[in-house]
């Protein structure tokens, strides 16, 4: 905490002009929304080509324009925007710009500047991904695990500048996603306020710092995994390409390993799986404690199982390539370090529902949402142990259980949590509160519309029918009862898809009309509702910094007057914060 | 309340889900039943949580409520509860790992004595091998792939020439044997996937992978690929053929060994002119770029070449004759072939070794063009091709319109103009095949190049076909 006598002591540059505060700027807090729009923008376009995969599969030949290189484009741009361009962006680049400054008691990310070319870096990397479906063969249909040696081979749509722009792209995220990640990091190291400990800082932060950590870890890999495959695709080496007949010809290619490339890329995507699921962790855990006005349950414990699980999920990727044709004995140890990163993941599980235990429960919007993540991140979690265990997974591998599997642990839950923390935060970022009626609309047309939607596609991967397949017909093994449930499971997802307009329209309406909120309208204890202006300042805390004396759960301490203490309220008399807090 | 309410509905509707789903495990038809047990052992203990953590959370919903008289407990941990917690979860965790540890060290123990048969994955079509009557696979290298020898069998390998060949998707299997399936791709990934059997494995250019079972059922069981592999992924489809013993031989012994399909294709023996001429384009590199196969290169391919009109860049056209071949040896890049770029050196060859040469070209030109050879030969290419893997000869629909009756048929294309598929139809369909789609398919299909007399065999092929 070197850092935060000379925070404290630096005069507060205000930014003069429009185009300082709201578009070249270097506020964590516009930045954070410049984040929000942009990735909330861009799942739009994932959102509507959903819509599209889905008609296709609910009602295949109806839709003439989606023919089979159009459908697998739309099936892989769904994929990498909703997990890298979306969740990635919003949770760190969003959440975490917003939070992590205003939860630790700083006035800013430490490097402001770095964060500003983050978001720009961010930006450019999505204006070159939409560049993608102007060019001639439109983006990449690879699929977005991008697997070569089909990602650069004819035969797949996009090969020719698709994939190049998309390869690109990712190095750009990924160049953006350093500049904001080493700024995540050591604004939590370097500028938590005075008393701010690791172990009082709230679980959001927690969760976003290892998320952080993960990313600065994995995304190189794909860095690197791109910068390969764009140097096969373009100069003609062989990293991943072995000697090829593709369409009757032999190509120059030889020696190299398409395996290499999964090991690769999947060294970052598994870990990618759990910088989407730390925050969402994190925050739900806030949002519940908030909400059921009681501490969060077995705090320390939460933050060892974070720590655990980002730690083990570097050692468990290869279960996504059990059926890859890699040395078979190494299923044995990613089995098991697969099903031991249940057990700390099953214990935050327990800890939010015994939260919940004795709480005195406010079933507000972001606390709907909140147990439904508890619920849908369940049947996630426990499909991943079929899918951990190799002969399981042998079966289910590349089939609608998979789909249902990842969309319900990593899409829905995460999304859910997304929509929980903007309804639970939206009224400090704005000083209003989003309209509750239409917030109840869109939760539960999501909520019961995507289990309707993925609850019932975990039997269809039970029959065996494969992922990616733009059209069933001629497979015996299929019944044909299977396709009654593919156009229910199209009717509800477009019903999801359009209650998330309902949202925008939310968003859009409350920002001006909504109901003034005060400064602390859930009656919260963490630093970023004890603000001296709502929405907070540039600077967030006036000329002195606030002082914490507590851990960020303490609600419904006994004896006290109110149900919540502010971290930042000073103890009378004997610290009535308890051991915890010491 | 209300979502305490919606978590317990959600929990009885899966449950009757569950119960009432005619959507389960396609029957099993091989020995891998331990596969299907540990995932009954897996749904019980994960649904049993399942259902226990949406009702508890329920429950607690329900009680805890808010009242605006009470205060809710103040707990921050309760380290005995943790611990058993951490405890019954662990011990959750063993019963559904070891059984998967014990089925995973039979899956990667090939019983011994299995027999291997190799699949052989490319867009977007399945090829089969027997070892034959050696019991040995014989070598394999890309390069060596070619229209003549599509598994890339190593010519001059003794253990190749007895290799039995399939080529049609369409594998046979004697039941009750333990089969090790060895996977080798030409192109990208595959997955042989038969839902039955509950094993898939993908196929990778440039290693080979392996998985086995022992097929326990007689019947047709579908074989699909499960590893995404472009835009005829969901087109390629194959089938697996569980017999008795006997009528597996049958049919075994009915399919053509490696020595057989290549003598079949070896047209007479060449003179020494001929002979000087091939030895003469060997050495000068000359098919690097020109095939003599008819499969496509950098350069025209050399087979038929001789007497064809060809259509050059500046769009004139010109009889292929002894002269142009000279003229385009010296001086190759005065006028090239519509479709190819400018990047042939030239070359200074003597007459005897331009005379060589052309007479080399000649051989792959000589055909007999008799209505039988036509027919079969047509049939070869359309196997090895892989035009089967999206165009059925039984009248089923697939990626491709079916071949049966389609000569002669009058279609609808893809813009509502009807056309009959005539040779005209069906050349133009085959070298530019995304111009003129017929009605209801997807335009994937890419573009073969074919000489004039493949075209002719196939069309020959196709004509009998009714």
């Amino acid at each position: 905490m070197a850092h935060v006598p000379y925070q404290e002591a630096l005069p507060l540059h205000e930014p003069k002009s429009f185009w300082t505060r709201y578009v070249w700027s270097q506020d964590h807090k516009v930045i954070a929304i410049q984040y929000t729009l942009t990735a909330v923008a861009v799942g739009l376009v994932a959102l509507v080509m959903s819509w599209l995969m889905r008609l296709q599969i609910g009602f295949p030949g109806s839709f003439s324009f989606i023919d089979p290189s159009t459908y697998y484009q739309l099936v892989t741009m769904h994929g990498m925007i909703m997990v890298i361009y979306l969740l990635t962006a919003i949770f760190l680049g969003g959440f975490g710009n917003f939070l992590i400054p205003l939860m630790v008691g700083a006035r800013d990310m430490v490097f402001p500047f770095v964060n500003m070319l983050s978001y720009w870096a961010y930006l450019l990397s999505v204006l070159v991904l939409m560049a993608s479906f102007f060019v001639p063969g439109g983006p990449t249909g690879a699929g977005w695990t991008l697997y070569p040696p089909q990602a650069i081979l004819p035969g797949t749509p996009g090969s020719d500048s698709g994939i190049v722009l998309m390869l690109v792209s990712l190095i750009l995220f990924i160049v953006a996603a350093t500049m904001g990640g080493l700024n995540y990091v050591t604004t939590v190291i370097q500028a938590r306020t005075y008393g701010m400990t690791m172990m009082r800082l709230p679980l959001s932060v927690w969760g976003i710092f290892m998320a952080t950590i993960l990313a600065l870890l994995a995304f190189p890999a794909l860095f690197v995994g791109g910068v390969m495959m764009l140097f096969d695709r373009l100069l003609g080496s062989s990293f991943f390409m072995p000697a090829v007949v593709s369409m009757g010809k032999m190509l120059d290619y030889q020696g190299g390993s398409p395996v290499l490339f999964q090991h690769i890329f999947w060294f970052f995507g598994h870990p990618e799986v759990y910088i989407v699921a730390l925050p969402a962790f994190g925050i739900v855990s806030d949002i519940i404690s908030t909400h059921a006005r009681k501490n969060i349950f077995g705090y320390r414990i939460m933050v060892w199982a974070i720590v655990s699980i980002g730690v083990l999920s570097f050692i468990v990727w290869a279960h996504h390539m059990y059926v890859s044709g890699m040395n078979p004995y190494f299923g044995f140890f990613f089995a098991i370090t697969t099903l031991i990163i249940a057990v700390p993941t099953a214990i935050k599980v327990y800890n939010w529902v015994l939260t919940l235990w004795q709480g005195n429960i406010h079933m507000t919007v972001p606390m709907l949402f909140a147990v439904a993540f508890v619920s849908t991140f369940t049947i996630g979690g426990i499909t991943g142990l079929f899918l951990g265990n190799v002969v399981i997974d042998l079966p289910l591998s590349d089939t609608y259980f998979v789909v249902a599997h990842f969309h319900m642990v990593m899409g829905v839950s995460p999304i859910l949590v997304v929509f929980g923390g903007i309804y639970h935060w939206f009224p400090k970022i704005t000083g209003r509160m989003l309209n509750d009626t239409l917030g109840q609309i869109h939760f539960w047309l999501t909520f019961l519309g995507t289990y309707a939607i993925y609850f019932p596609m975990h039997y269809l991967g039970f029959i065996g029918m494969p992922r990616r397949y733009y059209a069933y017909e001629g497979y015996q093994f299929i019944p044909e009862s299977a396709q009654d449930l593919n156009v229910f499971i199209t009717i509800s997802a477009l019903m999801v898809g359009a209650a998330q307009f309902i949202f925008l329209y939310n968003l859009a309406w409350s920002a001006f009309k909504g109901k003034p909120a005060g400064s602390n309208p859930w009656n919260a204890t963490t630093l970023e509702w004890q603000t001296p202006d709502t929405p907070p300042s540039h600077g967030n805390w006036g000329d002195r910094l606030p002082i914490v004396y507590r851990w960020a759960y303490d609600y419904s301490v006994p004896g006290a007057e109110k149900d919540f203490i502010p971290q930042n309220q000073p103890p009378a008399g004997e610290n009535p914060g308890g051991a915890a807090t010491t | 309340m209300v979502i305490a309410v919606a978590l317990i509905l959600i929990v009885i509707g899966s449950v009757w889900f569950h119960f009432w789903s005619p959507w389960w495990l396609t029957p099993l038809s091989s020995n891998w039943s331990l596969m299907d047990d540990t995932l009954m052992i897996t749904f019980v203990v994960t649904g049993f949580v399942f259902v226990v953590v949406n009702l508890f959370m329920a429950y607690a919903l329900i009680r805890f409520r808010y009242r605006a008289d009470r205060r809710a407990a103040y707990e921050p941990e309760n380290k005995k509860l943790e611990l058993w917690l951490t405890g019954l979860t662990t011990v959750g965790i063993v019963i559904m790992l070891a059984p998967g540890l014990i089925v995973l060290a039979d899956f990667v123990h090939v019983p011994e004595g299995a027999s291997v048969v190799e699949a052989v994955g490319k867009q977007w079509q399945w090829k089969f091998r027997f070892p034959g009557k050696d019991g040995i696979l014989g070598n394999t290298k890309p390069r060596f792939i070619s229209n003549q020898n599509p598994f890339g069998l190593n010519p001059d390998d003794p253990n190749a020439q007895d290799d039995v060949l399939i080529s049609n998707s369409e594998l046979h299997l004697p039941v009750d044997l333990p089969i090790q399936v060895l996977l080798r791709s030409y192109d990208v990934l595959h997955d042989f996937y038969v839902p039955h059997f509950r094993v898939k494995m993908d196929a990778v250019p440039g290693i080979i992978s392996s998985l086995w079972f022992t097929p326990t059922k007689i019947g047709r069981f579908d074989l699909a690929c499960a590893e995404y592999c472009g835009i005829g992924h969901h087109t390629m489809r194959g089938a697996v053929f569980v017999e008795d013993e006997g009528s597996f031989q049958n049919w075994l012994n009915n399919q053509p060994t490696f020595a057989q399909t290549i003598a079949k294709q070896t047209i007479g023996s060449e003179n020494s002119q001929v002979r000087q001429g091939r030895l003469l384009a060997e050495a000068k590199g000359c098919l690097g770029c020109h095939s003599v196969d008819g499969s496509p290169g950098a350069g025209p391919s050399w087979k038929g070449l001789l007497g064809k009109t060809e259509t050059l860049t500046d769009g004139t056209t010109v009889v292929v004759d002894e002269n142009y071949i000279k003229t385009s040896i010296l001086n190759p890049n005065a006028s090239v072939i519509k479709g190819y770029s400018p990047i042939m050196p030239a070359y200074q060859l003597t007459d005897d070794e331009l005379n060589a040469f052309i007479a080399f070209t000649a051989s792959l030109s000589a055909t007999n063009n008799t209505a039988d050879n036509l027919v079969s030969k047509g049939k070869q290419l359309a196997e090895q091709q892989g035009c089967l893997g999206c165009h059925s000869l039984d009248g089923n629909a697939s990626a491709g319109p079916t071949w049966k009756g389609l000569f002669g048929k009058t279609e609808t294309l893809a813009d509502n103009t009807t056309i009959i598929a005539d040779e005209a139809y069906l050349k133009e369909a085959i070298l530019n095949p995304n111009a003129t789609i017929v009605a209801g398919f997807a335009p994937i299909m890419p573009p073969y190049t074919f000489s004039d007399e493949e075209l002719n065999a196939l069309i020959a092929y196709t004509k009998t076909i009714q």
